[in-house]
C-alpha cells in the first residue's frame, strides 16, 4: 500500500494535474452552484475536455475535482438561498438555510466546508484501505461472476428505489439495457436495432443520453416553475461575512462529523444508496442521539444539522468510488458517467486496474486529499465572490444552461444528429420525470449494458450455455441474492400493507 | 387510468416491437458459422425483451402499489395550466432550430441567435445586453472549444467557410 501510495503521490503531485485538481474544483463549485445542473451534468460537460487530455490520471483527476466542486457548490446554494442543486444537499438546507437567514451565513458555510472537507478525507482513508482488499477478491471472479455481480449491482440500485418504485426502477434498468443494445458492438461485429439510420450505427452516445436524461429535464423544470430557481434576487451575495467557528462549536460538531463521515462511506459503497440517503440518514440519526434541547435547534439552524449530512455525504461520494474502482460497477448515475468516461479514455476498471495501471487508482485517491483541502482554503474564501453567480437572473441563466446542455453533447460527437436525440430523449425523460420514474436506473443499465452483455456471451462460450449458472456456486449465489434483493421490499411492503389492513396475522 | 401507467404502456409496446425484432427477424440472417457459437447476437435481446415486457405488465395492470405521496418540490400535473409550458415548447423548438441551423449557419451565429432568442423567449426585453451577452458567450465558447481544446467548430455559415478554406 505504502508503494501504492507513493506511486499517486508522485503522479498527483505534478504541475499540471494539481492545476487540474484546482481547475476542477472550481469549475465544479461555480456551475454546482446553479440551479439545474448537478454533478452528472457537469461531468457529462467535462467529458469531451478530459477526453482530449487523453492521459487517464489526468482526466480522471480533472473529473473528481469537478465532482467534488459539484458537490460543494451545491450545498452552498442551498445554504444561501435555500435552492439544492442536487438531492444530496437537500438535508443541508434544512438548517443552513435558516442559519444563513439568521445572518450567519458564513458560519454554516465554514461548518459545511469543514464537515466536507473531514467526511471526504475520511473517506478516502476508508477507501484506501477498502478497495485494494476488495479487488483482491475481485481477482478470483469469472465472467460469469462478474455477470452475477453486475446482475446484483443493478437489482440493488431497484431495491434501493423506495416503496412502489421497484417495479419502475426495474423497468428502466431494462430500458436502459435495451438502448445499449442497438448499434453495432464489440461482440458481434453486426449492427442490431438501427432500423436502417445511418447515425445509430454507434449506438447512442453516452453524454447524449446522460445530457438528456438529468440536465435538459431539470432545465424543463425551472422554466415551467420559476419558483424553482430562486436566483436574481441578489441581495444575499453580500452578506457573507465572519467565516470563523470558535473552539466550543468545533468540538460539538467533532464526533458528528466522525460518526457521519464512517456511516456516509459504507452507505456511499452500497449500490444505489448513494450521497442522498446518507445525507438523510445522517440528519436524522444526529437528530435522533442529540440531547432533548438541541434536537429543538434540529430544522433552525443548529449546526451539527448541517455537519451531519454535508459530512456523511461527502464520504458517500468517496465510498461511491470503492466499486467502480474495485469491480467496475457503478453504484449512482454519477459514478456510472464516470465508468463511460474511463471507458472512453480505454481504461477498464475492475480489479485488473490496481494491478495494471495502480497509477490512475492511486492517483485518483490522493487527488481526492488535494481535491478537499483546495476546496477548504481555496474555495471556502472565494464563497462571496462566486456566489455572486446566484445573482444572475434567470432569463440569460436558463438558455445557457441548455447551451451547455447541447455544447455537452454536439463536442464528443460532432455530429447534428445526436443533438435532435437529445432534445427527443430529454422531452421522453421530463415525461418519465412527471410520472415519477426514477432516471438514474435508465443511464446506469445503459452504460452497464455491454460490459454485462460481454461477460454473459463469455460465461455462455465457456461453459457452452447456461451451465454456468449452477456449475459455479458463487455466481448462483449472487444471482439468488440479486432475486432475493428485489423481491423483499416489494414482499415486506405487501405485508406492511396487509398488516395495516388487519388481514395478515401471521406472525 | 394515471400517467405512469400510461407511460408503461407506451414502454410495453416500445418492448414488443423490440422483442419481435430479437425473436424473428435477426437470427435468420445469422451466418452458419455463427449458428454453431452458444450465443447469439439476439440472445441477450430475447432476454431483455422478456424482462422489460413482464415489468411494464407489472406497472400497467397496478401489482405494485404506490405509496400516496406529493412532493411539494415536485411538478403538480393537475395544475398543469399554471405553469409556463408554452416557454419550454418554445425553448425546446429553438434547440431544435440549433441543431438544425448548427452547421448552415456556422456555429457563431446559430449560437448568437440561440442565446439571444433563448432570453427573449423567457421575457427579457433588454436588446442590446442581450446581444452583448451573446455575442461575447459565443465567440468565448468557440475560442475555448476550438483553440483551447483543439475540437473543430466551424464558425462561420456553411458556403463562407469554404470560401475560406479555399482562399
Amino acid at each position: 500500500m505504502f508503494e501504492g501510495i507513493m506511486t499517486g503521490l508522485a503522479t498527483a503531485f505534478t504541475f499540471t494535474n494539481i492545476m487540474m485538481v484546482i481547475g476542477g474544483c472550481l469549475i465544479g463549485t461555480f456551475i454546482g452552484m446553479l440551479p439545474g445542473l448537478g454533478p452528472m451534468s457537469i461531468i457529462a460537460i467535462m467529458i469531451p475536455v478530459a477526453i482530449t487530455i487523453g492521459d487517464p490520471s489526468t482526466a480522471l483527476i480533472l473529473l473528481a475535482g469537478v465532482y467534488y466542486g459539484a458537490v460543494f457548490g451545491g450545498s452552498t446554494s442551498s445554504i444561501l438561498i435555500n435552492a439544492p442543486g442536487v438531492a444530496s444537499t437537500v438535508a443541508t438546507s434544512f438548517d443552513g438555510y435558516p442559519l444563513a437567514r439568521s445572518g450567519q451565513a458564513g458560519k454554516a458555510l465554514t461548518v459545511a466546508a469543514i464537515s466536507s472537507f473531514a467526511g471526504g478525507s475520511i473517506g478516502a482513508i476508508l477507501l484506501m484501505i477498502f478497495a485494494p482488499m476488495l479487488a483482491s477478491v475481485a481477482l478470483l471472479f469469472h465472467s460469469s461472476e462478474y455477470f452475477a455481480l453486475m446482475v446484483v449491482g443493478l437489482s440493488a440500485i431497484a431495491a434501493f428505489a423506495g416503496t412502489g418504485q421497484v417495479a419502475k426502477a426495474l423497468l428502466m434498468t431494462f430500458l436502459g439495457l435495451i438502448m445499449a443494445t442497438v448499434g453495432e458492438g464489440v461482440l458481434f461485429n453486426m449492427p442490431r436495432f438501427t432500423m436502417g439510420i445511418m447515425d445509430l450505427q454507434s449506438g447512442f452516445g453516452f453524454i447524449t443520453l446522460a445530457m438528456a436524461m438529468f440536465a435538459l429535464p431539470e432545465a424543463i423544470y425551472l422554466v415551467l416553475d420559476p419558483s424553482r430557481s430562486k436566483t436574481g434576487d441578489g441581495e444575499d451575495g453580500g452578506k457573507i461575512t465572519n467565516l470563523r467557528i470558535n473552539r466550543q462549536e468545533a468540538k460539538s460538531i467533532a464526533p458528528v462529523i466522525g460518526r457521519q463521515s464512517l456511516q456516509g462511506f459504507f452507505i456511499g459503497v452500497l449500490p444505489g444508496a448513494g450521497a442522498t440517503i446518507a445525507s438523510f440518514l445522517g440528519y436524522a440519526v444526529e437528530r435522533n442521539i442529540a440531547p432533548k434541547e438541541e434536537q429543538e435547534q434540529f430544522g433552525k439552524g443548529a449546526i451539527k444539522g448541517i455537519a451531519a449530512p454535508e459530512s456523511a455525504n461527502n464520504a458517500a461520494c468517496t465510498g461511491s468510488f470503492v466499486p467502480l474502482l474495485t469491480l467496475g460497477i457503478p453504484g449512482s448515475g454519477t459514478t456510472a458517467i464516470l465508468l463511460g468516461a474511463l471507458i472512453a479514455l480505454n481504461v477498464s476498471p475492475g480489479p485488473r486496474l490496481m494491478v495494471d495501471e495502480p497509477q490512475i487508482f492511486w492517483a485518483v485517491i490522493i487527488s481526492m486529499y488535494l481535491g478537499n483541502l483546495v476546496l477548504l482554503i481555496l474555495n471556502l474564501p472565494l464563497i462571496p465572490y462566486i456566489a455572486k453567480v446566484l445573482a444572475v437572473p434567470r432569463n440569460f441563466l436558463i438558455p445557457f444552461i441548455l447551451f451547455f446542455t447541447l455544447m455537452g453533447a454536439y463536442i464528443g460527437q460532432n455530429n447534428a444528429t445526436e443533438l435532435l436525440i437529445l432534445v427527443g430523449f430529454g422531452i421522453c425523460a421530463t415525461i418519465l420525470r412527471f410520472a415519477d420514474y426514477p432516471l438514474a436506473p435508465l443511464l446506469i443499465g445503459f452504460i452497464l449494458g455491454p460490459l454485462l452483455e460481454n461477460n454473459f456471451s463469455r460465461a455462455m462460450q465457456l461453459y457452452d450455455g447456461m451451465g454456468f449458472i449452477w456449475s459455479r456456486p458463487m455466481t448462483l449465489g449472487l444471482l439468488i441474492f440479486a432475486v432475493v434483493l428485489v423481491v423483499l421490499p416489494s414482499y415486506r411492503a405487501r405485508r406492511a400493507r396487509a398488516r395495516a389492513e388487519g388481514v395478515a396475522d401471521g406472525d | 387510468m394515471a400517467l405512469d401507467r400510461w407511460i408503461a404502456f407506451v414502454i410495453l409496446l416500445v418492448c414488443m416491437a423490440y422483442g419481435y425484432a430479437a425473436y424473428f427477424t435477426m437470427d435468420s440472417v445469422l451466418p452458419p458459422i455463427m449458428q454453431r457459437s452458444p450465443i447469439w447476437p439476439s440472445s441477450f435481446p430475447k432476454v431483455l425483451a422478456v424482462g422489460a415486457i413482464l415489468f411494464s405488465l407489472a406497472i400497467v395492470l397496478g401489482l405494485e402499489k404506490a405509496p400516496e405521496k406529493k412532493d411539494a418540490a415536485d411538478i403538480n400535473l393537475s395544475r398543469l395550466g399554471d405553469y409556463n409550458v408554452g416557454q419550454a415548447l418554445m425553448l425546446l423548438g429553438l434547440m431544435v432550430a440549433y441543431a438544425l441551423l448548427l452547421r448552415p449557419l456556422g456555429f457563431l451565429a446559430a449560437t448568437f441567435l440561440f442565446l439571444f432568442l433563448g432570453s427573449f423567449i423567457l421575457g427579457e426585453r433588454r436588446f442590446v445586453l442581450m446581444a452583448v451577452v451573446a455575442a461575447i458567450a459565443a465567440g468565448c465558447v468557440w475560442y475555448l472549444v476550438d483553440a483551447v481544446l483543439g475540437i473543430f467548430l466551424s464558425p462561420l455559415p456553411g458556403f463562407m467557410n469554404s470560401v475560406a478554406s479555399g482562399g
